[in-house]
């Protein structure tokens, strides 16, 4: 009882902050883009992000000695509520809140957590994740690029590939080889400043026509010693514990309250495309196939939500791997749907032939195919559960 | 799993320990084996009933101890584990909720207190023919006297040819089809001009027909609004389909953990199968689907408990997650045992029975998607 009057008083503080502090302009309206991943932002979107992360609301939970909200999970859960119901969107995100952070305050010093998190607190600073390399993919400990130790620093020579927002991006962080004769316990986790001379960034188109990703090549970089975290040749388990975070924001994401069926309004297309007999749809097949997604997807958003409230009191655990298969699974599932529901107004590529929600729909169905490969294949993260979660040998 | 109440967690243990201990699945086995026509042994409906699991959902003053929904799930998924066969769904959740819900004092002072010992099995009688369809009642209740007459006929009733006494779901306006025009009675089963007729099923379990020739029934035998039951009928149902989607789950874990056991043992080209990516692959899909089923199923009941409107399309999706996961894994507790998973002397066969079964009680997968996704206006 005392907890629930605590939650009402903060439910009142909330509100109130946010009645003095978001701007209405913006109520409803997506973020033209993410700080802290590309985006510089302007007029009543920087004036938001400003007070948002003065707030540290623009992560809740974390500590607020650097800065974060210092909320409790269940205050937390009460203030994304609340933001929604005025139309309130945090235009902070990317790596750095969704996995990079977590880490750090899993495994940082004191001092490197007061160094790094104000700004991703803030999304001053955009992040992005080097670990991929061309022979190291599913097989991440495989990696090359070489940090070799010269006393004050390391020298960095090699690459790496997928690298998302990397053309953008200020800082990076990741894994590197700082032993060659050891292959799990060879590897350190890194930042480095993308400035920094002797670093060079390559687009990749993808089948979607856009090109989120680059090649990021390394020629005798210099790279503080200050900027090793954890200790040289212990960084394997800092990089497969961020992966840990990254399965678990996606699962968090899911945890919205109001998600029922998936956020996306696929019965209106299904209505405005195929049409309706009677007050059913008119392709039978159709409805039962989309009642299956939305299914899936109701069921996927409560079990995020409830790994979101097991994963507060407990900690990440490895189950989550099943809920970055299942996004995978939903999302390619919805995409491909939406297409056939378009039937030939989802095979436009571009010009006035078609509407830009149309093309933007053959967009995004398309980099839905990354999914199932971003983040750990699918066939990665089954085979993760079945050893760590279901104790299977052989993985 | 959501975390659980004190009192939950004290009656998941105890459940748990009694199904292990003294209903295992070989239980039921020699229940198969006698070919009882009832479907469930005397001996542990008593026990079932002295543990005050029937009285679960019943007020302390007429005998029960006033729980809810998400503690019956509890209990009903690990009986569920062990394929425990006994009225306790068809009764102290289903028959005990009619009463509940059905606002007819004398009724559940007579029957509640005989719910909450035992004493007395109340079921549902609400299909007629071979799929649930709820709307689709045709058994007529016509005005007689003061009361009414019931004519017609409904099937697959569960528990049926033990019951004291039916909650039949008759017509007393309109025709089949029309939600409006359903009334929801009280019928003792000794009644005169109802005829009985059990079945023979695959899963060994107590299911029988009824026939209805001129039964003659007070006007004091209706529960809820006389044409208006189908909301009555409809809440009723959502209760009882949670709660055996919380029984189903039960029983496609053990099938899970019993497959996974499996894996971890059998030995092929000298490593264990699970290290097979083929079937470890498929454990993991599986291990999802049990928690997704897992999810929507506590959701649902802790939306019965709080009243949420939401309810009844979470019931759907608790049903048919529920149905899904059971019916995926007892059909892959069979191939991933091999041959021995085919024989009668390996219980899977009992599992893969019981899925099919539950899978078509009070609506299949196929009835819930159709039913979640009407609350979507295509
Ligand atoms: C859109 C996008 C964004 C990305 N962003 C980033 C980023 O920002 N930073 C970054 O570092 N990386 C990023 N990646 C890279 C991503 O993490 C890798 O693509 C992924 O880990 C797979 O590696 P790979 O491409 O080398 O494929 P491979 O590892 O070569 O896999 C090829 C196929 O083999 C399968 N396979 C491999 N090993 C096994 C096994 N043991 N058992 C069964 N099947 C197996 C895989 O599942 C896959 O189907 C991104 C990728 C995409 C598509």
């Amino acid at each position: 009882m005392a907890a629930a009057d605590d939650l009402n008083v903060f439910r009142e503080e909330a509100r109130q902050w946010l009645n003095d502090n978001f701007p209405s302009s913006l109520a409803n309206q997506r973020p033209p883009g993410i700080a802290g991943f590309g985006a510089k932002l302007s007029g009543d979107w920087k004036a938001w992000q400003e007070r948002l992360g003065e707030k540290g609301w623009s992560t809740p939970t974390w500590p607020a000695e650097y800065g974060g909200g210092g909320l409790t999970p269940e205050q937390a859960g009460v203030l994304a509520k609340t933001m929604r119901e005025i139309g309130a969107i945090s235009p902070i995100g990317g790596f750095g809140t969704m996995m990079w952070g977590p880490t750090l305050l899993d495994v940082g010093t004191e001092e490197q957590k007061q160094r790094y998190l104000p700004d991703i607190i803030r999304g001053n600073l955009h992040w992005c994740q080097g670990y991929s390399e061309p022979g190291a993919g599913s097989d991440l400990a495989n990696l090359q690029s070489f940090a070799e130790d010269k006393g004050d620093h390391f020298l960095l020579n090699g690459s790496k590939v997928w690298t998302s927002g990397a053309l953008e991006a200020d800082w990076m962080y990741g894994v590197f080889r700082t032993d060659k004769s050891n292959k799990y316990q060879g590897i350190s986790f890194l930042t480095l400043d993308m400035k920094s001379a002797g670093v060079e960034v390559k687009p990749i188109v993808l089948i979607s026509g856009q090109s989120p990703f680059n090649e990021v090549f390394f020629t005798d970089v210099v790279v503080p010693k200050e900027n090793l975290i954890g200790e040289k040749n212990l960084g394997w388990d800092i990089g497969k514990r961020l992966l840990l975070h990254e399965r678990q924001s996606i699962a968090g994401s899911s945890g919205d309250d109001d998600v029922v069926g998936g956020s996306y309004d696929i019965e209106q297309v299904a209505k405005d495309y195929i049409g309706m007999d009677g007050d059913k749809l008119a392709d039978g097949a159709m409805r039962e196939r989309i009642a299956e997604q939305k299914m899936f997807a109701h069921a996927y958003a409560l079990t995020g939500r409830r790994f979101s409230d097991e994963a507060a009191v407990s900690g990440p655990s490895a189950a989550v791997g099943i809920l970055k298969v299942a996004w995978a699974k939903d999302n390619q599932n919805r995409e491909e749907m939406l297409i056939e529901m378009l039937g030939n107004r989802g095979l436009g590529w571009e010009g006035d032939g078609f509407k830009e929600s149309e093309i933007k729909t053959v967009r995004t169905w398309l980099r839905s195919k990354a999914n199932s490969i971003e983040g750990g294949t699918t066939e990665i993260n089954l085979n993760l559960v079945a050893k760590r979660v279901l104790g299977l040998k052989g993985y | 799993m959501a975390v659980l109440t004190e009192e939950q967690s004290m009656l998941k243990d105890q459940a748990h320990a009694w199904a292990r201990d003294e209903s295992p699945v070989t239980s039921f086995r020699q229940l198969r084996n006698s070919a009882a026509e009832k479907g469930y042994e005397d001996n542990t409906w008593a026990q079932v009933a002295t543990m005050g699991w029937t009285g679960i959902l019943i007020p302390e003053a007429l005998g029960g101890s006033g729980m809810d929904y998400a503690t019956f799930g509890v209990v009903l998924e690990e009986t569920g584990r062990q394929l425990v066969a006994s009225p306790l769904l068809a009764s102290g959740l289903v028959g005990a909720s009619a009463l509940l819900l059905g606002n007819n004092e004398a009724l559940s002072q007579q029957w509640l207190p005989r719910i909450a010992d035992g004493s007395a099995i109340v079921t549902l009688a609400v299909d007629e023919g071979p799929h649930h369809a709820p709307d689709q009642v045709a058994v007529t209740a016509t005005r007689s006297g003061e009361g009414f007459k019931l004519d017609g006929s409904k099937v697959f009733v569960l528990e049926g040819g033990s019951a004291d006494a039916f909650v039949v779901a008759a017509r007393t306006s309109g025709t089949a089809g029309e939600q409006a025009g359903i009334t929801l009675f009280l019928v003792p089963s000794d009644t005169a001009g109802i005829s009985v007729s059990t079945l023979k099923t695959a899963d060994s379990r107590g299911y029988a027909d009824l026939g209805f020739n001129g039964v003659e029934i007070g006007a004091d035998a209706v529960l809820g609004e006389v044409d208006g039951g189908f909301t009555l009928l409809d809440a009723l149902l959502d209760r009882a389909r949670a709660g055996l989607a919380a029984e189903m789950l039960g029983t496609a874990c053990e099938a899970f953990d019993r497959t996974l056991e499996y894996l971890k043992t059998r030995e092929q080209f000298g490593q264990v199968i699970g290290s097979f990516q083929s079937l470890g692959h498929r454990a993991a899909t599986l291990f999802m689907d049990m928690e997704f089923a897992r999810s929507c199923i506590e959701a649902a009941l802790r939306a019965i408990d709080a009243e949420d409107p939401e309810a009844p399309i979470l019931c759907s999706l608790a049903k048919c997650k529920a149905g899904e996961f059971l019916h995926d894994m007892s059909n892959d507790m069979i191939q991933m045992h091999g041959g021995i998973g085919m024989t009668d002397e390996f219980d899977a066969g009992f599992y893969l029975k019981r899925a099919r079964a539950t899978e078509a009680t009070f609506g299949g997968q196929s009835f819930h998607r159709r039913r979640y996704i009407s609350h979507f206006g295509i």
